[in-house]
């Protein structure tokens, strides 16, 4: 299934990757190889094979409902791009 | 005395007890070889020369007041990709190029909380995406026993480093082989545990299905050492099983007498096997059966489906784990004076090609009206798969077959295909699918002294028969 540079650059826009006009090609390329190898998995008969989604069986995992230890406000602070009075600085986000 | 850094856990450990030397000295001697080498192996994107010294120095202490545990005073260190408190984690990526976390990885806590002393971090293939350690944006490791071949991947690092003694064991991760194939071409031991195991909290994610952590070490006995200290339930991670952890140093080197050993056909009939790779492996399966063990021949029909499953839902998880990069709380932001941009330009710039690849492909794969064909399908034959191991671990108790076709490849002979290069983990994929335990240790050299590595698989919780048999064959 071969995956035109259009498509490349509508899943860019949806994952917010802003991708040059090389990089849409070599994608749209690299995927669409990917993808093709892919139909190796139409041989396999799978009607009525649950998808495996974990490993363990673990269901409803509960801890205590305590506080933990989370008093790291000012290295948290410290990793923030931009702060202005200890808080976080983005670009508006209404217009 | 041999060199310092040469030891392994086990030594060090009697030598630190008896005060032949201490931490401090032990250290240095880490801290010298990473000098004399990193250069050259570029195995280390951080080392911590100073917090190293200290923590060595306060291990001595510890050491001095025969507190502490078996990691006490001995120099480790961790792929980048796991958070280390005060230690900037990158994972390999740009987009964390000044990423300092404030807390650590439950297994980093747990090491350094006994005196663990931490080297420094190491070079990977960005958040754990691929098989040679070239898709790193701080250049490619090189594989000690050949500076023109690739260490492996994606734990490139930290197998150079243990291998080449810049340290004396560390940390990484494996997702579809990452621990498992670069200890192959590096000629020490890895252990891929069973999922569940390990607790993964602080562990940047990569496929939240598949990720372990697990240790990389020059011996199959620190390999023990190191999982006894770092296994366990944590309450931090809910995927961790509970149960006490097995004491796996003391069930090392016993009887293997009797034991049921499995060659899965389709691993040694697979395209492209290397002819050296294919009779070291023999030579092994024949030690086995030397030592008393059945070697049965047995089928995982499902085997030549694993790395297309595998090159859905890691992506398709990729896509949805590194969603929270994006220039806004942390890392590296590339200022715009609109929101949509500023998202769009850092992950631009933070992000490796092969990253955008596979959050890409995973966009594609999970988007409305693509979902059944890809991620669906996917994991219905990921069932298939597993259902494979079950069947045959009813018969033997264990799997042996080369971690990797090939030895390590050339610098740049992959990188161009990407199809190529994911075809590299055909070995070590199915287990990481199916959730079991998997051990990579040494098996012998090519001609031109390349490591080769022998896999040996297991039912899930199995690492005690792997690191018995291991410690059995090595």
């Amino acid at each position: 299934m071969a995956l035109t540079i259009e498509e490349v650059r509508k899943i860019g826009q949806l994952a917010r990757i802003e991708l040059t006009k090389k990089e849409e090609k070599r994608h749209a390329e690299t995927i669409s190889a990917v993808l093709d190898y892919m139909k190796i998995l139409n041989e396999v008969d799978t009607a009525d094979v649950e998808p495996t989604c974990q490993v363990t069986g673990l269901e409803d995992v509960w801890r205590e409902d305590v506080p933990l230890g989370c008093n790291i406000r000012t290295e948290l602070i410290k990793q923030m791009p931009e702060v202005e009075s200890n808080e976080l600085v983005v670009p508006a986000v209404f217009e | 005395m041999e060199k310092l850094n040469e030891l392994t856990i086990k030594q060090a450990q009697d030598d630190l007890k008896k005060k032949e030397f201490s931490s401090v000295e032990l250290t240095e001697a880490c801290l010298k070889r990473i000098k004399e080498r990193n250069k050259d192996i570029n195995a280390f994107i951080t080392v911590c020369e100073e917090s190293a010294l200290e923590e060595a120095k306060k291990a001595d202490e510890m050491l001095g007041q025969g507190i502490g545990g078996p990691l006490t005073g001995i120099p480790f260190c961790a792929k980048d990709s796991i958070s280390t408190k005060n230690v900037r984690s990158t994972a390999a990526a740009k987009i964390l190029d000044n990423y300092i976390p404030p807390f650590n990885a439950t297994v980093i806590e747990k090491i350094r909380k006994q005196g663990g002393v931490l080297l420094g971090k190491n070079n990977c293939d960005t958040f754990g995406h691929g098989a040679s350690n070239e898709n790193s944006m701080y250049g490619s490791v090189r594989n000690p026993h050949d500076l023109d071949k690739v260490s492996g991947g994606s734990s490139g690092g930290t197998a150079a480093s243990v291998a080449d003694n810049m340290c004396v064991y560390g940390i990484a991760e494996d997702t579809g082989g990452s621990i498992r194939q670069p200890a192959s071409f590096c000629g020490i031991a890895g252990l891929r545990p069973s999922y569940g195991r390990n607790s993964r909290y602080g562990i940047m994610p990569m496929a939240s299905s598949l990720d372990t952590v697990g240790p990389m070490a020059k011996t199959v006995e620190d390999t023990a050492i190191i999982m006894e200290q770092i296994a366990g339930q944590d309450s931090l991670d809910a995927t961790t099983v509970s149960g006490a952890v097995p004491e796996y140093t003391k069930i090392l080197n016993k009887s293997i007498k009797g034991l049921r050993v499995g060659v899965p056909k389709e691993y040694y009939e697979a395209p492209g096997m290397d002819g050296e790779v294919l009779e070291i492996t023999k030579l092994k399966i024949k030690k086995l059966e030397e030592l008393g063990c059945e070697i049965v021949d047995v089928s995982l029909p499902h085997t030549k489906y694993a790395i297309a499953v595998y090159y859905i839902v890691v992506p398709c998880e990729v896509s949805s784990n590194l969603g929270r990069l994006d220039g806004v709380r942390y890392g590296v932001r590339v200022e715009t004076d609109n929101l949509f941009d500023l998202y769009a330009r850092s992950r631009a710039q933070g992000f490796h090609e092969e990253v955008k690849r596979r959050i890409l492909i995973g966009t594609y794969a999970l988007s409305a009206g693509y979902y059944d064909a890809y991620y669906k399908k996917a994991q219905q034959v990921r069932t298939l798969i597993r259902q494979d191991f079950d069947k045959v671990f009813k018969d033997v108790d264990v799997l042996i077959a080369p971690a990797s076709p090939f030895p390590a490849f050339t610098i740049g002979e992959k990188v161009a295909d990407p199809m190529q290069m994911y075809l590299a983990d055909v070995f070590t994929t199915p287990a990481g699918l199916a959730g079991i335990p998997g051990l990579s240790v040494p098996g012998g050299k090519t001609k031109s002294g390349l490591p080769v590595g022998i896999q040996i698989m297991g039912p899930m919780m199995g690492e005690g028969v792997l690191l018995n048999i291991g410690s059995n064959i090595c």
